[in-house]
């Protein structure tokens, strides 16, 4: 990788802008402090952040937030929101995973109760839920056109049909089900991938990851979602598997040819686009709704078996478990929202890809149970250390389209951490910390290395000071699997 | 001839692709793929399919190609090793591809590619040879 120049005018000490020269259409914001800025200037997300304000239509600033690396088209921590009548949409400005998203489940559960029978726990999570490359359950044989209503109504379909009951739905972005979708414009071999992989893990960094509540920045706000110090908590982290990738791969090949069809000059091809009023562009949101919806289904039948390993791991019912969910964000998704643009409310299609949403308290998409508090915000960590739970603030809301960051973020290639790894045993160092790791492949391990990424602690500090999000809770694992 | 090298792409994986002609980088790009996917010392020849596969430049030709081959791969549980391009221009070729069904007994997967894109995808000649990049998402 061959590091650059760029013109970088530092704003404050959490935010630096990329002025707006040759074909931006406007400047660039990235959120990080010093000495991560110094770390980001080391691959090309950057020249990403540069690349998304060439688009049409793009409004305020191309974003980068503090977990920003080099992706595909946007950067990973990319936010960039669209107008209605100039702007356009881009599947690689959501990314293959549609829908990637984190679900927290709290429990009625405390630390001292599971300590003894953590292994049964993680034995019970990696039988029920099947995880790794090309995972499929066995169990579960769907018609086409199951496969379409699954499409059609995300989470409310898996709690219709046992997955869960009506009240996880109301803990959900956008209540499981994003509106629009019209399963016609999924290709059949979509549906064919997507009718093997429901209900499934996948593999890289998917994960589901049983912790606990160990330090409460803020009491009341914990208490509103449920989290008490030493509480057991469950964070699950998928998306909409291979049917997901064949939509962003059926929908590129539309967007190369409507780029050239609307004139839209493009400085990578990933970034491909068409009009968000146009046929194309319509017909991708579409589908791209279906995609999502699958990934809510996805994690809604993912908590069910984890409800159902918990249950059999310990011998409880779901009166002493009570396992439910505090809120499940997205984190590749393109929106329609309201925001404010030069004082003036306007309806905006956000792209969101590696960031997720963080509304304020009072905004009418914030869960009716946390409207005093903001939308959470979840935040994982890599395996070793720990993640975050936020909510969204009024800065959120005004300065980053109500988004923040997604993660820790990778500094190491997989590659490296791979050498990295070498003549290790991942799974071994994990248990002397304490945490038990079951993953489908030792390879992945290696690449999840806790090094390969960030400290999220510092990525976490990085929104709360610069007001895009307020710390509420750090939960630290005691067991994962993994893909 | 080396048939490929890895580059570092944080979050990713990404190739640089030789070939003397256009065919051999085609073929050598899906050898890539496959070898970052699986251990292909374990895999044999038992399977052999044709393959046809269009695109609008040699760019899209080459993700097109190596986006059937995943397909084949996920889907149909497939290993490739050997590919021979029988016919291509620059906006189509067909190939005779060689592999056999995944065996978890005795096949190791190595890394899970959900998909190629087109970002930094560059397809060059230079000095009467070729070289490709292709970044893969993960």
């Amino acid at each position: 990788m061959n590091e650059r120049n760029y013109k970088i005018q530092k704003i404050d000490d959490y935010r630096w802008r990329i002025p707006r020269e040759g074909k931006m259409r406007v400047a660039g914001i990235v959120y990080a402090d010093e000495s991560m800025m110094k770390e980001i200037q080391k691959d090309e997300s950057l020249q990403q952040v540069i690349n998304v304000a060439y688009l049409p239509g793009i409004v305020g600033h191309s974003l980068g937030m503090p977990d920003i690396h080099w992706g595909y088209g946007f950067p990973i921590g990319g936010v960039a929101a669209f107008d209605m009548e100039e702007g356009v949409v881009s599947p690689g400005g959501v990314g293959y995973d549609i829908n990637c998203g984190v679900r927290l489940l709290s429990t009625g559960l405390c630390r001292m109760e599971i300590s003894g029978k953590l292994e049964s726990i993680v034995d019970s999570l990696f039988v029920n839920i099947p995880s790794g490359v090309g995972s499929h359950r066995k169990d579960l044989k769907l018609s086409q056109q199951e496969v379409k209503n699954v499409l059609k109504n995300g989470a409310q379909w898996a709690v219709s049909h046992g997955y869960g009951s009506k009240e996880d739905l109301e803990h959900i972005e956008e209540k499981g089900c994003i509106f629009g979708a019209d399963p016609e414009l999924v290709s059949s071999r979509a549906i064919e991938r997507g009718l093997a992989q429901l209900g499934t893990l996948g593999s890289g960094n998917h994960f589901v990851e049983v912790g606990y509540v160990s330090e409460i920045f803020d009491e009341e706000i914990a208490r509103t979602l449920g989290l008490e110090k030493d509480g057991i908590t469950i964070v699950v982290h998928t998306g909409s598997r291979g049917l997901g990738y064949q939509v962003c791969d059926d929908f590129i090949k539309v967007m190369i040819r409507a780029s050239g069809k609307y004139n839209i000059e493009l400085p990578d091809r990933q970034l491909c686009c068409a009009p968000l009023n146009s046929p194309e562009g319509r017909d991708y949101l579409a589908a791209m709704a279906c995609a999502a919806n699958y990934a809510f289904a996805n994690r809604q039948m993912i908590t069910h078996w984890v409800r159902e390993s918990f249950e059999r791991a310990l011998h409880v019912g779901p009166k002493e478990s009570r396992i439910s969910p505090v809120y499940d964000v997205c984190h590749n998704i393109a929106k329609f929202e309201d925001h404010l643009v030069n004082g003036q409310k306007k309806r905006l299609c956000v792209h969101r890809k590696g960031a997720t949403r963080a509304f304020p308290p009072n905004h009418p998409d914030t869960p009716a149970a946390y409207k005093a508090v903001g939308q959470p915000v979840l935040i994982p960590g890599d395996m070793g250390r720990c993640s975050y739970v936020l909510v969204g603030t009024e800065k959120a809301y005004s300065d980053t389209f109500g988004s923040t960051c997604h993660g820790a973020g990778r500094v190491m290639s997989r590659n490296q951490a791979t050498k990295m790894a070498k003549g290790r045993s991942i799974a071994q160092e994990l248990k002397e910390k304490g945490i038990l790791v079951r993953a489908d492949s030792r390879a992945t391990l290696e690449e999840e290395l806790p090094e390969a990424y960030k400290d999220v602690t510092e990525v976490v500090d990085i929104v709360q000071h610069a007001g895009i999000s307020k710390k509420v809770a750090q939960l630290k694992p005691l067991c994962v699997i993994k893909g | 001839m080396l048939k490929y090298k890895l580059i570092d792409h944080t979050a990713d994986i990404g190739i640089d692709i030789f070939g003397d002609t256009m065919p051999q980088l085609f073929s050598n790009a899906a050898f890539a793929m496959f070898d970052i996917i699986a251990d292909l010392s374990t895999v044999e020849k038992k399977d052999t399919r044709i393959i046809a596969v269009d695109g609008i430049d040699k760019e899209q030709l080459l993700v097109n190609w190596l986006s059937e081959l995943l397909y084949l791969h996920e889907i149909k549980n497939m290993l490739f090793k050997e590919f021979y391009i029988n016919d291509m221009n620059d906006i189509q070729l067909k190939a005779t591809i060689h592999g056999e069904l995944l065996d978890e007994k005795r096949h190791v997967i190595k890394t899970a590619i959900k998909a190629v894109t087109y970002h930094n995808l560059t397809i060059i000649q230079e000095n009467d040879h070729w070289r490709a990049r292709v970044i893969f998402d993960l």
